[in-house]
Protein backbone atom coordinates (compact mmCIF):
# COMPACT_ATOMS: atom_id res chain seq x y z
CA UNK A 1 0.00 0.00 0.00
CA UNK A 2 2.81 2.53 0.63
CA UNK A 3 4.98 1.70 -1.98
CA UNK A 4 1.53 2.74 -4.53
CA UNK A 5 0.74 5.80 -2.74
CA UNK A 6 4.67 7.12 -3.08
CA UNK A 7 3.63 7.30 -7.07
CA UNK A 8 0.98 9.81 -6.34
CA UNK A 9 2.48 11.67 -3.64
CA UNK A 10 0.67 15.10 -2.18
CA UNK A 11 2.21 18.21 -2.72
CA UNK A 12 5.50 16.92 -0.53
CA UNK A 13 7.79 20.22 -0.18
CA UNK A 14 8.54 20.67 4.00
CA UNK A 15 7.10 24.36 3.37
CA UNK A 16 3.49 24.03 4.66
CA UNK A 17 3.30 24.69 7.96
CA UNK A 18 1.30 24.62 11.05
CA UNK A 19 1.86 27.93 13.70
CA UNK A 20 0.22 28.12 17.03
CA UNK A 21 0.40 31.18 18.47
CA UNK A 22 -0.20 32.16 21.92
CA UNK A 23 -2.41 29.34 23.03
CA UNK A 24 -3.43 29.55 26.26
CA UNK A 25 -5.37 27.42 28.16
CA UNK A 26 -7.02 28.44 32.00
CA UNK A 27 -9.29 25.70 34.08
CA UNK A 28 -10.05 26.74 37.46
CA UNK A 29 -8.11 30.10 37.85
CA UNK A 30 -5.07 28.19 36.69
CA UNK A 31 -2.84 28.63 33.96
CA UNK A 32 -2.89 25.05 32.39
CA UNK A 33 -1.23 26.48 29.31
CA UNK A 34 0.34 30.28 28.33
CA UNK A 35 2.16 32.05 25.76
CA UNK A 36 2.91 28.33 23.81
CA UNK A 37 4.32 29.43 20.34
CA UNK A 38 5.00 26.45 18.31
CA UNK A 39 5.69 26.00 14.83
CA UNK A 40 5.65 22.49 12.67
CA UNK A 41 7.03 21.96 9.26
CA UNK A 42 5.12 18.90 7.17
CA UNK A 43 7.30 15.78 7.44
CA UNK A 44 8.58 16.45 10.79
CA UNK A 45 8.30 14.80 13.86
CA UNK A 46 8.08 17.22 16.58
CA UNK A 47 8.29 15.70 20.42
CA UNK A 48 6.57 17.56 23.28
CA UNK A 49 8.27 16.37 26.20
CA UNK A 50 7.75 17.73 29.64
CA UNK A 51 6.87 16.71 33.39
CA UNK A 52 3.72 15.66 34.63
CA UNK A 53 1.07 17.75 34.34
CA UNK A 54 3.16 19.94 32.10
CA UNK A 55 -0.32 20.37 29.85
CA UNK A 56 1.12 17.76 27.21
CA UNK A 57 -2.30 16.52 26.67
CA UNK A 58 -4.35 19.29 26.73
CA UNK A 59 -2.50 20.86 24.52
CA UNK A 60 -3.39 18.40 22.21
CA UNK A 61 -6.58 18.64 23.21
CA UNK A 62 -6.39 22.09 22.49
CA UNK A 63 -4.90 21.93 19.04
CA UNK A 64 -7.93 19.67 18.42
CA UNK A 65 -10.39 21.73 19.63
CA UNK A 66 -11.98 19.83 22.01
CA UNK A 67 -10.77 22.14 24.83
CA UNK A 68 -11.36 25.73 23.67
CA UNK A 69 -7.60 27.86 23.91
CA UNK A 70 -6.54 31.38 23.61
CA UNK A 71 -4.58 32.03 20.93
CA UNK A 72 -4.83 31.05 17.49
CA UNK A 73 -4.16 27.46 14.88
CA UNK A 74 -3.32 28.30 11.66
CA UNK A 75 -1.98 25.98 9.24
CA UNK A 76 -0.29 27.24 5.72
CA UNK A 77 0.16 25.61 2.87
CA UNK A 78 3.35 25.31 0.58
CA UNK A 79 2.20 28.29 -1.09
CA UNK A 80 2.03 30.10 2.75
CA UNK A 81 -1.92 30.45 1.91
CA UNK A 82 -4.32 29.85 4.99
CA UNK A 83 -6.18 27.23 3.93
CA UNK A 84 -8.23 27.25 7.04
CA UNK A 85 -8.45 24.55 9.80
CA UNK A 86 -6.13 21.36 9.00
CA UNK A 87 -7.39 17.33 9.35
CA UNK A 88 -6.05 15.91 12.49
CA UNK A 89 -5.30 12.64 13.04
CA UNK A 90 -5.38 11.74 16.74
CA UNK A 91 -3.82 8.56 18.25
CA UNK A 92 -5.20 8.63 22.31
CA UNK A 93 -2.60 7.55 24.87
CA UNK A 94 -5.26 4.74 26.90
CA UNK A 95 -7.68 2.81 24.90
CA UNK A 96 -9.06 0.27 27.81
CA UNK A 97 -11.40 -2.15 26.65
CA UNK A 98 -13.32 -4.83 28.53
CA UNK A 99 -12.17 -7.76 27.25
CA UNK A 100 -15.67 -8.66 26.92
CA UNK A 101 -16.41 -5.75 24.77
CA UNK A 102 -18.46 -6.66 21.89
CA UNK A 103 -16.96 -4.65 19.27
CA UNK A 104 -15.16 -5.94 16.36
CA UNK A 105 -11.86 -3.94 14.86
CA UNK A 106 -14.01 -3.36 11.62
CA UNK A 107 -17.28 -2.01 14.03
CA UNK A 108 -14.76 0.56 15.04
CA UNK A 109 -13.66 1.92 11.28
CA UNK A 110 -17.44 1.36 10.05
CA UNK A 111 -18.22 4.01 13.02
CA UNK A 112 -15.30 5.99 11.93
CA UNK A 113 -16.40 5.98 7.80
CA UNK A 114 -19.91 5.25 7.37
CA UNK A 115 -23.15 7.06 8.16
CA UNK A 116 -25.18 3.86 8.44
CA UNK A 117 -25.40 3.37 12.34
CA UNK A 118 -22.94 0.35 12.77
CA UNK A 119 -25.57 -2.35 14.38
CA UNK A 120 -27.85 -2.33 11.15
CA UNK A 121 -25.43 -3.31 8.42
CA UNK A 122 -22.38 -2.38 7.17
CA UNK A 123 -21.78 -1.91 2.98
CA UNK A 124 -19.45 -4.47 1.21
CA UNK A 125 -17.87 -0.98 0.00
CA UNK A 126 -16.70 0.37 3.36
CA UNK A 127 -15.51 -2.74 4.57
CA UNK A 128 -13.57 -3.09 1.29
CA UNK A 129 -12.11 0.09 2.30
CA UNK A 130 -11.39 -0.92 5.70
CA UNK A 131 -9.65 -3.76 4.98
CA UNK A 132 -7.10 -1.78 2.49
CA UNK A 133 -6.49 1.24 5.18
CA UNK A 134 -5.64 -2.06 7.74
CA UNK A 135 -3.05 -2.98 4.90
CA UNK A 136 -1.84 0.11 5.31
CA UNK A 137 -0.29 -1.08 8.66
CA UNK A 138 0.01 -4.17 7.46
CA UNK A 139 -2.95 -5.52 9.68
CA UNK A 140 -5.35 -6.58 7.56
CA UNK A 141 -6.18 -9.69 8.93
CA UNK A 142 -7.31 -7.71 12.44
CA UNK A 143 -10.38 -7.28 10.37
CA UNK A 144 -12.81 -9.39 12.52
CA UNK A 145 -11.32 -9.44 15.90
CA UNK A 146 -12.65 -8.59 18.91
CA UNK A 147 -10.53 -5.58 20.40
CA UNK A 148 -10.27 -7.21 23.58
CA UNK A 149 -8.74 -9.73 22.10
CA UNK A 150 -6.27 -7.39 20.80
CA UNK A 151 -2.25 -7.69 21.79
CA UNK A 152 -1.31 -3.59 22.41
CA UNK A 153 0.90 -3.88 19.99
CA UNK A 154 -1.90 -4.63 17.35
CA UNK A 155 -4.56 -2.16 18.91
CA UNK A 156 -1.81 0.65 18.31
CA UNK A 157 -1.47 -0.18 14.83
CA UNK A 158 -4.97 -0.48 14.68
CA UNK A 159 -5.69 3.34 15.93
CA UNK A 160 -2.26 4.18 13.72
CA UNK A 161 -4.34 3.25 10.84
CA UNK A 162 -7.48 4.84 12.00
CA UNK A 163 -6.03 8.10 12.85
CA UNK A 164 -4.50 8.56 8.96
CA UNK A 165 -7.85 7.79 7.10
CA UNK A 166 -8.18 10.23 5.77
CA UNK A 167 -4.78 11.36 5.70
CA UNK A 168 -4.35 13.86 8.30
CA UNK A 169 -1.79 17.58 7.71
CA UNK A 170 -1.21 17.05 11.37
CA UNK A 171 -0.85 13.75 13.31
CA UNK A 172 -0.95 13.62 17.11
CA UNK A 173 0.51 10.86 19.57
CA UNK A 174 0.07 10.96 23.32
CA UNK A 175 2.38 7.98 24.54
CA UNK A 176 1.68 6.14 21.59
CA UNK A 177 3.47 2.92 23.02
CA UNK A 178 3.30 3.08 26.55
CA UNK A 179 2.90 -0.67 27.78
CA UNK A 180 4.17 -1.74 24.55
CA UNK A 181 7.36 -4.29 24.45
CA UNK A 182 10.74 -3.12 22.57
CA UNK A 183 9.81 -4.84 19.45
CA UNK A 184 5.84 -3.81 18.73
CA UNK A 185 7.81 -0.25 19.60
CA UNK A 186 10.16 -0.67 16.97
CA UNK A 187 7.59 -1.84 14.31
CA UNK A 188 5.40 0.92 15.49
CA UNK A 189 7.92 3.77 15.18
CA UNK A 190 9.22 2.33 11.71
CA UNK A 191 5.43 2.45 10.31
CA UNK A 192 4.92 5.75 11.59
CA UNK A 193 8.21 7.26 9.99
CA UNK A 194 7.64 5.56 6.32
CA UNK A 195 3.85 7.21 6.75
CA UNK A 196 5.24 10.57 7.33
CA UNK A 197 7.85 10.21 4.34
CA UNK A 198 5.24 8.84 2.07
CA UNK A 199 2.42 11.16 3.00
CA UNK A 200 4.38 14.29 4.39
CA UNK A 201 2.60 14.49 7.58
CA UNK A 202 3.48 16.66 10.76
CA UNK A 203 3.46 14.95 13.80
CA UNK A 204 3.55 15.81 17.09
CA UNK A 205 4.29 13.17 19.62
CA UNK A 206 3.91 13.21 23.21
CA UNK A 207 6.23 10.60 24.76
CA UNK A 208 8.40 10.22 28.43
CA UNK A 209 10.93 8.18 26.55
CA UNK A 210 13.68 10.22 25.85
CA UNK A 211 15.57 7.69 24.27
CA UNK A 212 13.06 7.25 21.88
CA UNK A 213 12.90 10.79 21.08
CA UNK A 214 16.34 11.43 20.78
CA UNK A 215 15.74 8.30 18.24
CA UNK A 216 13.12 9.44 15.86
CA UNK A 217 12.03 13.05 16.35
CA UNK A 218 13.63 15.90 13.81
CA UNK A 219 12.27 18.18 16.75
CA UNK A 220 11.51 18.56 20.34
CA UNK A 221 9.82 20.87 22.54
CA UNK A 222 10.01 21.04 25.72
CA UNK A 223 6.43 21.93 27.42
CA UNK A 224 6.05 23.11 31.25
CA UNK A 225 2.45 25.33 30.78
CA UNK A 226 5.01 27.13 27.94
CA UNK A 227 7.56 26.05 25.44
CA UNK A 228 10.37 26.59 27.68
CA UNK A 229 13.03 25.04 24.96
CA UNK A 230 12.22 23.90 21.06
CA UNK A 231 15.28 22.76 18.53
CA UNK A 232 17.41 19.45 17.68
CA UNK A 233 17.10 16.66 19.93
CA UNK A 234 21.08 17.29 20.53
CA UNK A 235 20.28 21.02 21.37
CA UNK A 236 17.01 21.00 23.45
CA UNK A 237 18.33 17.97 25.72
CA UNK A 238 21.52 19.42 26.91
CA UNK A 239 20.20 22.87 27.23
CA UNK A 240 19.70 24.31 30.75
CA UNK A 241 15.86 24.13 30.81
CA UNK A 242 16.14 20.39 30.03
CA UNK A 243 19.13 20.19 32.77
CA UNK A 244 16.76 21.87 35.34
CA UNK A 245 13.60 19.57 35.04
CA UNK A 246 15.11 15.84 34.42
CA UNK A 247 19.06 16.35 35.66
CA UNK A 248 22.05 15.81 33.48
CA UNK A 249 22.10 12.36 33.63
CA UNK A 250 19.21 12.03 30.80
CA UNK A 251 21.03 15.12 29.07
CA UNK A 252 24.33 13.20 28.60
CA UNK A 253 23.38 9.52 28.18
CA UNK A 254 21.32 9.98 25.55
CA UNK A 255 23.78 11.04 22.35
CA UNK A 256 26.92 9.59 23.81
CA UNK A 257 25.19 6.00 23.43
CA UNK A 258 22.53 6.06 21.09
CA UNK A 259 24.53 7.77 18.55
CA UNK A 260 22.08 10.82 18.47
CA UNK A 261 18.95 11.25 16.12
CA UNK A 262 18.64 10.09 12.79
CA UNK A 263 18.37 13.18 10.82
CA UNK B 1 -56.06 1.15 13.24
CA UNK B 2 -56.24 -0.65 16.02
CA UNK B 3 -59.22 -2.75 15.00
CA UNK B 4 -56.30 -3.98 12.57
CA UNK B 5 -54.20 -4.90 15.27
CA UNK B 6 -57.09 -6.63 17.20
CA UNK B 7 -57.67 -9.24 14.53
CA UNK B 8 -54.73 -9.60 13.75
CA UNK B 9 -53.80 -10.64 17.15
CA UNK B 10 -57.08 -13.15 16.68
CA UNK B 11 -56.02 -13.96 13.60
CA UNK B 12 -52.82 -15.22 14.40
CA UNK B 13 -52.50 -15.59 17.93
CA UNK B 14 -56.16 -17.53 18.97
CA UNK B 15 -55.35 -18.38 22.16
CA UNK B 16 -57.14 -17.63 25.79
CA UNK B 17 -54.69 -14.62 27.00
CA UNK B 18 -55.44 -12.69 23.59
CA UNK B 19 -59.04 -12.91 24.14
CA UNK B 20 -59.11 -9.33 26.43
CA UNK B 21 -58.70 -6.60 24.83
CA UNK B 22 -56.60 -5.22 27.37
CA UNK B 23 -53.75 -8.19 26.85
CA UNK B 24 -53.60 -7.19 23.26
CA UNK B 25 -53.49 -3.35 24.05
CA UNK B 26 -50.12 -5.36 26.57
CA UNK B 27 -49.38 -7.03 23.91
CA UNK B 28 -48.91 -3.96 21.51
CA UNK B 29 -46.85 -2.15 24.19
CA UNK B 30 -44.28 -5.01 25.11
CA UNK B 31 -43.80 -4.63 21.32
CA UNK B 32 -42.77 -1.61 20.93
CA UNK B 33 -41.30 -0.83 24.25
CA UNK B 34 -39.02 -4.26 24.61
CA UNK B 35 -36.81 -3.25 21.20
CA UNK B 36 -36.27 0.40 22.38
CA UNK B 37 -34.90 -0.65 25.83
CA UNK B 38 -32.70 -3.44 24.38
CA UNK B 39 -31.40 -0.98 21.34
CA UNK B 40 -30.65 1.88 23.76
CA UNK B 41 -29.19 -0.57 26.99
CA UNK B 42 -26.50 -1.75 24.97
CA UNK B 43 -25.08 1.88 24.95
CA UNK B 44 -26.27 2.20 28.91
CA UNK B 45 -24.42 -0.38 29.52
CA UNK B 46 -21.22 0.23 27.21
CA UNK B 47 -21.05 3.58 29.21
CA UNK B 48 -21.66 2.13 32.66
CA UNK B 49 -24.91 4.30 32.65
CA UNK B 50 -27.00 1.78 34.82
CA UNK B 51 -26.81 4.03 37.66
CA UNK B 52 -28.08 6.74 35.82
CA UNK B 53 -30.84 5.28 34.46
CA UNK B 54 -32.13 4.03 37.39
CA UNK B 55 -31.45 7.94 38.90
CA UNK B 56 -33.96 8.51 35.99
CA UNK B 57 -36.43 6.26 37.01
CA UNK B 58 -36.90 7.47 40.29
CA UNK B 59 -37.33 10.95 39.75
CA UNK B 60 -40.82 10.13 38.15
CA UNK B 61 -41.32 10.37 41.83
CA UNK B 62 -41.05 14.13 42.32
CA UNK B 63 -42.34 13.89 38.51
CA UNK B 64 -45.54 12.83 39.80
CA UNK B 65 -45.50 15.12 43.19
CA UNK B 66 -45.08 18.19 41.25
CA UNK B 67 -47.57 17.45 38.89
CA UNK B 68 -50.01 16.92 41.83
CA UNK B 69 -48.75 20.35 43.68
CA UNK B 70 -49.66 21.98 40.12
CA UNK B 71 -53.15 19.87 39.94
CA UNK B 72 -52.47 18.11 37.04
CA UNK B 73 -54.63 15.11 36.65
CA UNK B 74 -52.15 12.74 34.08
CA UNK B 75 -48.17 13.96 35.53
CA UNK B 76 -46.79 12.94 32.52
CA UNK B 77 -45.74 15.90 31.62
CA UNK B 78 -44.75 17.00 34.53
CA UNK B 79 -42.63 13.80 34.81
CA UNK B 80 -41.39 14.56 31.33
CA UNK B 81 -39.77 17.84 32.33
CA UNK B 82 -38.91 17.08 35.96
CA UNK B 83 -36.75 13.84 34.56
CA UNK B 84 -35.45 15.85 31.87
CA UNK B 85 -33.58 18.74 34.00
CA UNK B 86 -32.60 16.06 36.26
CA UNK B 87 -30.98 14.23 33.51
CA UNK B 88 -29.48 17.83 32.56
CA UNK B 89 -28.55 18.57 35.73
CA UNK B 90 -26.91 15.50 36.29
CA UNK B 91 -24.62 15.89 33.39
CA UNK B 92 -24.03 19.48 34.24
CA UNK B 93 -22.43 18.67 37.97
CA UNK B 94 -20.21 15.68 36.57
CA UNK B 95 -18.68 18.40 34.73
CA UNK B 96 -18.14 20.97 37.45
CA UNK B 97 -17.85 18.58 40.52
CA UNK B 98 -14.67 17.17 41.69
CA UNK B 99 -16.81 13.87 42.99
CA UNK B 100 -17.50 10.85 41.00
CA UNK B 101 -19.78 10.14 38.92
CA UNK B 102 -21.77 8.10 40.84
CA UNK B 103 -21.64 10.17 44.06
CA UNK B 104 -23.31 12.72 42.46
CA UNK B 105 -25.90 10.61 40.80
CA UNK B 106 -26.34 8.66 43.97
CA UNK B 107 -26.83 12.73 45.92
CA UNK B 108 -29.40 13.65 43.21
CA UNK B 109 -31.39 10.53 42.69
CA UNK B 110 -31.91 10.47 46.36
CA UNK B 111 -32.76 13.99 47.16
CA UNK B 112 -35.35 13.79 44.02
CA UNK B 113 -37.07 10.85 45.57
CA UNK B 114 -36.94 12.02 49.06
CA UNK B 115 -38.57 15.47 47.59
CA UNK B 116 -40.85 13.12 45.95
CA UNK B 117 -41.88 11.17 48.55
CA UNK B 118 -42.32 14.45 51.45
CA UNK B 119 -44.47 15.79 48.76
CA UNK B 120 -46.92 13.13 48.35
CA UNK B 121 -47.11 11.69 52.23
CA UNK B 122 -48.11 15.36 52.94
CA UNK B 123 -51.57 14.19 54.65
CA UNK B 124 -50.70 10.67 54.79
CA UNK B 125 -51.86 10.19 51.01
CA UNK B 126 -49.08 8.20 49.89
CA UNK B 127 -50.60 5.02 48.86
CA UNK B 128 -53.05 6.44 46.24
CA UNK B 129 -49.41 6.29 44.45
CA UNK B 130 -47.94 3.18 45.10
CA UNK B 131 -49.45 1.63 41.68
CA UNK B 132 -46.10 4.01 40.15
CA UNK B 133 -43.54 1.71 42.25
CA UNK B 134 -44.80 -1.37 40.60
CA UNK B 135 -46.69 0.04 37.52
CA UNK B 136 -49.71 -1.26 35.28
CA UNK B 137 -49.03 -2.46 31.94
CA UNK B 138 -52.57 -3.80 31.15
CA UNK B 139 -53.64 -0.17 32.06
CA UNK B 140 -52.71 0.93 29.04
CA UNK B 141 -55.19 2.96 26.43
CA UNK B 142 -55.41 3.31 22.82
CA UNK B 143 -54.12 6.80 23.43
CA UNK B 144 -51.24 5.78 25.13
CA UNK B 145 -50.10 3.19 22.48
CA UNK B 146 -50.44 6.39 19.88
CA UNK B 147 -48.35 8.50 22.49
CA UNK B 148 -45.89 5.20 22.71
CA UNK B 149 -45.86 4.70 18.85
CA UNK B 150 -44.98 8.37 18.35
CA UNK B 151 -41.65 7.62 21.03
CA UNK B 152 -40.97 4.85 19.15
CA UNK B 153 -40.49 6.65 15.86
CA UNK B 154 -38.61 9.24 16.94
CA UNK B 155 -36.36 7.41 18.97
CA UNK B 156 -35.32 4.74 15.73
CA UNK B 157 -35.10 7.80 13.63
CA UNK B 158 -32.61 9.91 16.11
CA UNK B 159 -31.08 6.19 17.41
CA UNK B 160 -30.04 5.65 13.74
CA UNK B 161 -28.67 9.31 12.87
CA UNK B 162 -26.27 9.85 16.12
CA UNK B 163 -25.57 6.47 16.95
CA UNK B 164 -21.67 6.04 14.94
CA UNK B 165 -20.87 9.58 16.67
CA UNK B 166 -22.27 8.08 20.53
CA UNK B 167 -20.44 4.90 19.96
CA UNK B 168 -17.30 7.21 19.09
CA UNK B 169 -17.92 9.30 22.38
CA UNK B 170 -18.06 6.50 24.46
CA UNK B 171 -15.08 4.96 23.47
CA UNK B 172 -12.65 7.97 23.73
CA UNK B 173 -13.64 11.56 23.96
CA UNK B 174 -10.70 12.86 22.26
CA UNK B 175 -10.46 10.96 19.47
CA UNK B 176 -14.29 10.90 19.00
CA UNK B 177 -13.68 15.02 18.56
CA UNK B 178 -10.37 14.29 16.15
CA UNK B 179 -13.28 12.50 13.93
CA UNK B 180 -15.59 15.71 14.37
CA UNK B 181 -17.80 14.26 16.68
CA UNK B 182 -19.76 16.91 18.43
CA UNK B 183 -19.50 14.60 21.67
CA UNK B 184 -21.49 16.95 23.98
CA UNK B 185 -24.46 17.14 21.75
CA UNK B 186 -24.49 13.51 21.21
CA UNK B 187 -24.18 12.62 24.98
CA UNK B 188 -26.98 15.40 25.37
CA UNK B 189 -29.34 13.75 23.17
CA UNK B 190 -28.56 10.19 24.67
CA UNK B 191 -29.43 11.73 27.92
CA UNK B 192 -32.61 13.12 26.76
CA UNK B 193 -33.45 10.12 24.86
CA UNK B 194 -33.25 7.86 28.43
CA UNK B 195 -34.99 10.14 30.43
CA UNK B 196 -37.67 10.19 27.86
CA UNK B 197 -38.22 6.36 27.49
CA UNK B 198 -38.22 5.52 30.85
CA UNK B 199 -40.43 8.49 31.83
CA UNK B 200 -43.26 7.43 29.61
CA UNK B 201 -42.66 3.70 30.13
CA UNK B 202 -42.61 3.82 33.80
CA UNK B 203 -46.28 4.10 34.41
CA UNK B 204 -46.62 0.79 33.08
CA UNK B 205 -43.59 -1.09 33.96
CA UNK B 206 -43.26 0.49 37.85
CA UNK B 207 -40.19 2.98 39.42
CA UNK B 208 -39.18 -0.18 41.09
CA UNK B 209 -38.08 -2.24 38.07
CA UNK B 210 -37.78 -0.38 35.18
CA UNK B 211 -33.80 0.05 35.32
CA UNK B 212 -33.42 -3.81 35.24
CA UNK B 213 -35.59 -3.85 31.57
CA UNK B 214 -32.45 -1.44 30.17
CA UNK B 215 -30.04 -3.37 31.53
CA UNK B 216 -30.66 -7.17 31.62
CA UNK B 217 -31.28 -7.52 27.87
CA UNK B 218 -28.09 -6.15 27.12
CA UNK B 219 -25.87 -7.88 29.62
CA UNK B 220 -26.66 -10.40 28.44
CA UNK B 221 -26.11 -9.79 25.18
CA UNK B 222 -22.95 -8.90 25.95
CA UNK B 223 -21.91 -12.21 27.34
CA UNK B 224 -22.85 -13.73 23.85
CA UNK B 225 -21.44 -11.63 21.44
CA UNK B 226 -18.78 -11.13 19.53
CA UNK B 227 -19.41 -8.07 17.45
CA UNK B 228 -22.32 -4.72 17.07
CA UNK B 229 -24.48 -6.15 15.51
CA UNK B 230 -24.91 -9.68 17.55
CA UNK B 231 -25.00 -7.15 20.57
CA UNK B 232 -27.72 -5.68 19.21
CA UNK B 233 -29.51 -8.11 17.95
CA UNK B 234 -29.30 -10.34 21.11
CA UNK B 235 -30.67 -7.56 23.11
CA UNK B 236 -33.73 -6.51 20.85
CA UNK B 237 -34.53 -10.39 20.71
CA UNK B 238 -33.96 -11.02 24.49
CA UNK B 239 -35.99 -8.16 25.28
CA UNK B 240 -38.42 -9.11 22.98
CA UNK B 241 -39.12 -12.32 24.01
CA UNK B 242 -39.00 -12.07 27.55
CA UNK B 243 -41.25 -9.35 27.19
CA UNK B 244 -44.11 -11.73 25.48
CA UNK B 245 -42.90 -14.53 28.04
CA UNK B 246 -43.13 -11.73 30.52
CA UNK B 247 -47.09 -11.16 29.49
CA UNK B 248 -48.11 -14.31 29.30
CA UNK B 249 -47.13 -15.50 32.15
CA UNK B 250 -48.68 -12.85 34.24
CA UNK B 251 -51.68 -13.28 32.90
CA UNK B 252 -51.65 -17.08 34.02
CA UNK B 253 -50.11 -16.75 37.52
CA UNK B 254 -51.97 -13.20 38.10
CA UNK B 255 -48.86 -11.30 38.82
CA UNK B 256 -47.47 -7.75 38.03
CA UNK B 257 -46.20 -7.60 34.43
CA UNK B 258 -43.29 -5.41 34.90
CA UNK B 259 -41.58 -7.71 37.31
CA UNK B 260 -42.73 -10.82 35.22
CA UNK B 261 -40.96 -9.57 32.42
CA UNK B 262 -37.82 -8.39 34.65
CA UNK B 263 -37.94 -12.08 36.22
CA UNK B 264 -38.14 -13.48 32.52
CA UNK B 265 -34.67 -11.34 31.40
CA UNK B 266 -33.14 -11.91 34.41
CA UNK B 267 -33.26 -15.73 33.21
CA UNK B 268 -31.96 -15.04 29.99
CA UNK B 269 -29.37 -13.41 32.11
CA UNK B 270 -27.82 -16.39 33.67
CA UNK B 271 -28.44 -18.41 30.96
CA UNK B 272 -25.54 -16.39 29.46
CA UNK B 273 -23.69 -16.21 32.27
CA UNK B 274 -23.69 -20.04 31.90
CA UNK B 275 -23.14 -19.76 28.33
CA UNK B 276 -19.95 -18.10 29.20
CA UNK B 277 -18.51 -20.47 31.80
CA UNK B 278 -19.56 -23.51 29.44
CA UNK B 279 -17.62 -21.86 26.56
CA UNK B 280 -14.19 -20.99 28.43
Amino acid sequence: MIEEQVNNPRNSCGLCCTKIENFGVVRGGKDILKDVNLHIHCGEMTALIGPNGAGKTTLLKAILGEIKPSGSLQFLDHKGKHTGHPVIGYIPQHLYFDRNSPVSVLDLFCAVKSKIPIWLLESNEVKKEVKENLERVSSGHLLNKKLGHLSGGELQRVLLALSIDPIPDILLMDEPVSGIDQKGTEVFYQTVSELRENFDMSIILVSHDFSLVAQYSDRVALLDKTILSCGKPSEVFSSKEFINLFGEVWSRGLFDNKGGNQS
Amino acid sequence: MMNIWYSLVDFLLPFDWTNHLFMKNALLAVILVCPLFGLLGTMIVNNKMAFFSDAIGHSALTGIAIGVLMGLKNPILSMLAFSIILALAISAARKISLNSTDTIIGIFSSTAVALGIVILSKGGGFTKYSSYLIGDLLSISPNDLALLFMVFISIIIIWVLIFNKLFLASINKTFAVSKKVNTVLADTVFTLIVAVIVTISIQWLGILIINSLLVLPAASARNLSSNIKQYHAFSIAISLISGILGLIMSYYWGTATGATIVLASAVFYFASLMMVRIRN
